[in-house]
């Protein structure tokens, strides 16, 4: 199968995703008038977003009208530790109320309150009730509404030009294998179509990534197969940069038993709902792991986090409600201690909390997953949960307001696909919220350069070089197989690059994954390239290979314990790393890292913070600065 | 704990196929779904079986075990006998294109000549108000995760490929039932349109789409029936659609 036929598409934007970021972003730029293409690596509207249960953050205020912007923004640069990127926090606080109101719009149905408002839910690092949620199928109700908010314009489209795929069109199962550049700016994508290995070719002065996450390079991960991390490679290839990749959210709640679900996520409203911690000696060991920097938020003792539940003016959070890289370490460190469940996690427990009925009816897909993959009843007995590499934190370096990747002409990223917004750790809730303002922003941005962009034309060469590298696997016989290398892989990161780390593991970590980039090259898949899984995992690998060397080179000049990167070797944060964000970008050969200064907060939002919880995370010297006046 | 199973997966393209027989490991605590991945993985590299979530969340894996529509992810091994072979087989209502992967596109065109939401003109962001009990009855069929093994065990269209034309089968009814009985929805007409556009005169209630759900949404109870229902009363009575729309724009404003 040398000669292969080739499609050819031409779009004004093509959005390579159909998750909550990338419809968004497909949304926004079909409204602005322009022609669209949606690829995705699945069927339309099976993106990882579904599996989002908790909630969307928004300081809608329903439930407490203390909330604000200003209140959501301090949340979330506490929670990533101050190493945010203080304007995408700001924007992303200010207009996801906006957001959500607008699903509604679309037709979602939330949650609601008793005065018939939008209901919000409390979460970890949230300080009021603020995630907009469907009992914990949240992610699903985001992507059907973003999904039917697609068909509802394909068929006003039918109306108005006699096509419904005239503007919009989705392209599912699809894997885009190159971005292409002609002169210095994007041109367009190739790649092929999954069900058959015939060729695609569009055209497009625009691409928006919206590709989500990295969780498969890791062995024990929520994410499902999807997430190899192909945007991150795609934009790494492009010559754009990553920031920041050695900032992994480890959740600290994923399933661990049976071992054919490890990793799968517990929803953290378990937590919120008032769901406890334990570990073998029945002790709620959270009081233990309180850090400083959160002592005068979080209760000290079981009397005054019980009470919590029903006034929370007056006492301070359950500890359960850290931040996720705080529970995470907390558990990892009740394991290695010997005070672990039988299956290598500890408990959470909800049924001795909630009435069964209660617990059913606010955990629901809990309620069924642990029933059907477990047979544990939650409303009777304990779950066993241990941490699972959720989310990276790390992504293509962008342009707050625009979403446009530095260094790229014409390309754009969105959600969890794009760097910067979360810092060093991400709140839950706020990954939905994330998705939806920077996906709009996204397809803004896309809009507004392509309307000054002339036509894109893709040279014959590009698409024959391109055309090359799909071949390869199989021109190859008797080399390594795949799936074993991927293996290999996960195994590497899991053990090397995980949620502890060490410079001497961080070191043994780079060298095998230069030696896998070596066999990688004479990987060879079997078959034919009809709906071959093989053949898709050798794409995949190339990808995930690129992302593991990212993080392990991050991971190793980063001389502090922040968010979601421990070091073993350094235990405590450090203000001066708290200024500097590490720079990936690919050679070619290898990936370089850079260390790049943050840019200060300006007065307005950095006086929005207590002096004295600012001290904890700055230098003296910014603290006399002040931020800086506008 | 790990033991030896037999199992039958079907393999061929749109143009031919076959049950083939292999021996495959399984171990303790393990679904359908981690067994054909370590066929793959381990006897047939090329052997195509979507999947996403593995959680029951996505509705990605469909397929057919001993007969029965699945999610792969959701069966597990231990629900089977010791010297069970299982077979495995492609959804039945849908063109195979590969293996254990159909083409599903009908769903996909179905759901484009649904007519979408509408709500009122003028509502504001962050103005609607609606009660919890009445946002309850929609949001079961939300809970729809589009696996589409309804669609495949529906016996309109499973083996009545002529049927496929005039029937948007349980998935689109319980898609216009959500916005029918949606607090904001404005459309009128909609179950009159699933009657006479959408074939919903010729589901006879044999419950099968309700059994294979694997979100156990009571698709005919409380989508189907009340529709069905509801049809023959206000088809003839246009004042009492007019009061219920009135009532319910008082509420939502």
């Amino acid at each position: 199968m040398s000669t292969q036929q080739m499609e050819r598409h031409n779009y004004d934007i093509v959005v390579i995703g159909a998750g909550g970021a990338g419809l968004r972003a497909a949304v926004e730029a079909r409204e602005a008038g322009l022609r669209v293409a949606i690829i995705c690596k699945s069927l339309f509207g099976k993106a990882h977003t579904v599996m989002a249960e908790g909630g969307i953050a928004a300081s809608m205020g329903n439930v407490n009208d203390s909330d604000g912007w200003q209140v959501h923004f301090r949340d979330t640069m506490r929670g990533g530790k101050f190493l945010n990127n203080y304007r995408m926090a700001e924007l992303h606080a200010k207009e996801a109320p906006e957001r959500v109101w607008e699903l509604e719009i679309w037709g979602a149905l939330f949650d609601r309150t008793a005065e018939g408002k939008i209901s919000q839910r409390n979460f970890g690092g949230h300080e009021y009730p603020r995630l907009a949620h469907v009992g914990d199928r949240t992610g699903l109700e985001l992507i059907r509404t973003m999904q039917q908010r697609i068909v509802a314009l394909q068929q006003k489209d039918k109306r108005d030009h006699g096509d419904a795929e005239s503007h919009i069109k989705v392209f599912a199962e699809v894997t885009v294998t190159e971005i292409l550049k002609e002169g210095g700016k994007i041109a367009g994508i190739y790649g092929y179509r999954r069900e058959n290995g015939v060729e695609v070719l569009f055209e497009a002065p625009a691409v928006v990534l919206a590709t989500g996450g990295v969780g498969k390079t890791f062995k024990i991960t929520s994410n499902s197969w999807e997430g190899t991390g192909d945007g991150h490679a795609l934009a790494l290839k492009a010559g754009g940069n990553l920031v920041d990749m050695e900032f992994l959210q480890f959740h600290p709640t994923g399933m661990v038993w049976p071992p054919s679900v490890r990793g799968l996520l517990v929803t953290e409203s378990v937590r919120g709902d008032g769901g406890v911690l334990s570990n073998s000696d029945g002790v709620r060991f959270m009081f233990k792991y309180i850090p400083d920097v959160f002592k005068d938020k979080y209760a000290d003792n079981e009397e005054e986090a019980d009470r919590w539940y029903d006034d929370q003016s007056n006492n301070r959070r359950p500890p359960e409600l850290l931040p996720r890289d705080e529970v995470a370490r907390a558990i990892n460190a009740e394991v290695k201690a010997g005070r672990g469940s039988p299956h290598g996690g500890v408990f959470l427990d909800v049924s001795t909390r909630l009435p069964a009925d209660v617990i059913k009816k606010k955990l629901p897909s809990m309620w069924h997953q642990f029933m059907e993959l477990a047979n544990v009843d939650i409303t009777k007995e304990a779950m066993e949960v241990g941490p699972t590499c959720h989310y990276v934190m790390g992504g293509v370096e962008v342009d707050p307001d625009t979403a446009a990747a530095i260094g790229v002409p014409g390309l754009f990223a969105a959600g969890e696909v794009a760097g910067g917004m979360h810092g060093s750790n991400r709140l839950g809730g706020n990954s939905l919220s994330d998705l939806l303002v920077f996906g709009r922003r996204a397809g803004m941005g896309a809009a507004n350069y392509v309307k000054n962009a002339p036509a894109a034309k893709v040279s014959d060469e590009s698409i024959k070089r391109a055309a090359e590298k799909i071949q390869a696997p199989f021109n190859r016989t008797g080399g390594e197989n795949p799936y074993a290398l991927h293996e290999e892989l996960q195994e590497l990161t899991q053990n090397l690059v995980g949620i502890i780390r060490t410079k001497t593991e961080l070191q043994e970590a780079i060298e095998k994954i230069a030696d896998i980039r070596k066999r990688i090259e004479q990987v060879s898949v079997s078959g034919d390239r009809q709906f071959n899984p093989g053949f898709h995992l050798s794409f995949d690998l190339d990808n995930m290979l690129l992302i593991a060397e990212s993080t392990a080179k991050s991971a190793i000049v980063r001389e502090e314990s922040r968010g979601g990167h421990t070091r073993d070797d350094f235990p405590g944060m450090n203000p001066k790393w708290r200024q500097i964000n590490n720079i990936s970008s690919f050679t070619g050969k290898e990936i370089v890292v850079k260390q790049q200064s943050l840019t200060d907060m300006p007065t307005e939002l950095f006086d929005l913070f207590d002096p004295h919880e600012l001290e904890k995370y700055m230098t003296p010297e910014e603290m006399t600065k002040g931020g800086v006046k506008q | 704990m790990t033991r030896k199973i037999q199992m039958r997966i079907w393999r061929g393209n749109s143009e031919s196929g076959s049950l083939q027989d292999v021996s495959v490991d399984a171990n303790e605590g393990e679904v359908v779904l981690d067994v054909i991945h370590r066929v793959q993985a381990t006897q047939m590299g090329d052997l195509a079986v979507r999947w996403n979530c593995k959680a029951g969340k996505c509705g990605s894996c469909s397929v057919e075990i001993n007969g029965k529509p699945r999610l792969a992810c959701m069966t597990q091994m231990a629900n089977f006998a010791e010297d069970e072979t299982i077979t495995v087989t492609p959804l039945r209502a849908f063109p195979v294109i590969k293996d254990l992967v159909t083409d599903v596109s009908f769903n996909y065109k179905k759901a484009m000549e649904i007519p979408s939401f509408e709500p009122p003109a003028d509502l504001k962001p962050g103005e609607a108000r609606m009660q919890q009990i009445d946002v309850e009855r929609s949001q079961e069929f939300r809970k729809c995760i589009e696996c589409f093994l309804c669609q495949d065990t529906c016996h309109v269209i499973r083996d009545h490929e002529e049927n496929k034309k005039s029937f948007a089968g349980p998935r689109f009814f319980i898609r216009i039932a959500e916005l029918d009985m949606h607090p904001l929805d404005m459309l009128r007409n909609r179950k009159q349109k699933a009657q006479e556009e959408h074939g919903l005169g010729m589901c006879n209630i044999t419950k099968c789409c309700t059994e294979v759900c694997p979100e156990h949404i009571r698709i005919t109870d409380n989508a189907i029936i009340p529709m069905k229902e509801r049809v023959v009363d206000v088809k003839y009575d246009p004042v009492r659609w007019l009061g219920s729309k009135i009532r319910r724009r008082e509420e939502v404003l």
